[in-house]
């Protein structure tokens, strides 16, 4: 019974996307991002979820905290603009120094509008 | 409402129509470029059933580009029957773990509101109550009354049923007699093995904090041993 919004951040995927949709009914704009892949030891399954506004805030987790900085970032963008991104992070990133899997592992995450 | 089922989310990563998928029907959210009717690939509704079997998600790669699968399944129901100090510690903590829990006690001055603040409580007794809440693979049955009375008719029913996890509360020599009365009932061995007792992995704690701890770290375990 973890409510939606309970700041779980390895909260079940239905309770997060519950939370996006409770976010987007209350009037903010509101993006998902989900895990589409994963190679080698990355934290969160494929299908973990993050949900996030254009102010920032957010919850859930599509990593241990590693990358979620740099999803928010994105996420901001996807808001405004409406064009999903297919974002993809590793420790041979450029970013690597800041938004790397310090587990040296690879994910995919998809991050799209809720309309 | 204790129950609920599961869907599989089917989503394609590139932008196109969405799919809400369950053991018998498909529903399509948006269209198709050409404005017609979406509509699953035999080869995806497959994926679909084994995510919704494995309660799992994955991503596909089809002629139509890659779709991400995904299993949106209610929260795992734990039962717990005894309104005692040990399931005001653990059902805060099973929630917490992402479980769904219903406390069961006929002894309404046991299980109160004062005493559970915002646990959904049931005073019928176990047989009568854990019959129409359709036991499955996702529901854990803890009894914790230390009264035959309630805690044998519960644990009956939860070695009829499909619960992953099933554990009883009570001394070695408690449980030992009470799997002599549950055999007389007709469960062979192999179903009353199904019954952890005593509770709890053997963590040594003490307190009801620590014994709950001990209750739920054996129901992890089982949850994810198959």
């Amino acid at each position: 019974m973890t409510a939606a919004g309970t700041g779980d951040s390895f909260a079940r995927p239905g309770d997060v996307l519950r939370t996006a949709l409770k976010w987007q009914e209350e009037g903010r704009d509101v993006a998902l991002a989900t895990v589409v892949s994963t190679w080698g030891s990355s934290p969160r399954p494929v299908g973990s979820h993050l949900v996030i506004d254009a102010d920032g805030s957010f919850e859930g987790s599509v990593s241990g905290g590693c990358v979620e900085g740099a999803v928010i970032r994105a996420a901001k963008q996807v808001i405004e603009t409406g064009d999903r991104q297919l974002l993809s992070f590793g420790v041979t990133d450029d970013e690597a120094w800041e938004v790397g899997l310090a587990c040296g592992g690879r994910i995919e995450v998809l991050v799209v509008r809720v309309e | 409402m204790f129950q609920a089922r599961a869907v599989v989310l089917l989503r394609p990563v590139e932008p196109g129509a969405e799919f809400l998928v369950d053991r018998s029907a498909v529903t399509a959210f948006g269209a198709t470029d050409e404005g017609g009717a979406a509509t699953v690939p035999d080869e995806l509704l497959k994926h679909c059933r084994d995510a919704l079997a494995r309660d799992d998600a994955r991503t596909v790669e089809t002629e139509q580009g890659r779709y991400l699968v995904q299993t949106i399944a209610p929260p795992p129901r734990l039962i717990v029957v005894g309104a005692v100090h040990i399931a005001q510690k653990l059902i805060p903590m099973a929630r917490l773990a992402g479980y769904r829990v219903l406390l069961l006690d006929p002894r309404e001055a046991f299980a109160t509101d004062h005493r559970f603040p915002d646990v959904e409580i049931s005073h019928d007794w176990p047989q009568e109550a854990m019959p129409s809440l359709a036991l499955d693979a996702r529901t854990a049955v803890v009894t914790l009354s230390h009264d035959a009375k309630i805690d044998e008719p519960a644990l009956k029913c939860a070695v009829e049923s499909d619960a992953f996890y099933i554990g009883a509360l009570g001394s070695r020599k408690n449980h030992a007699r009470r799997l002599k009365r549950l055999a007389t009932l007709g469960f062979d061995d192999e179903a009353l093995a199904r019954i952890h007792g005593p509770i709890g992995l053997p963590l040594g704690g003490r307190s009801p904090a620590e014994i709950a701890v001990a209750i739920l770290a054996q129901m992890t375990r089982s949850r994810y041993a198959r």
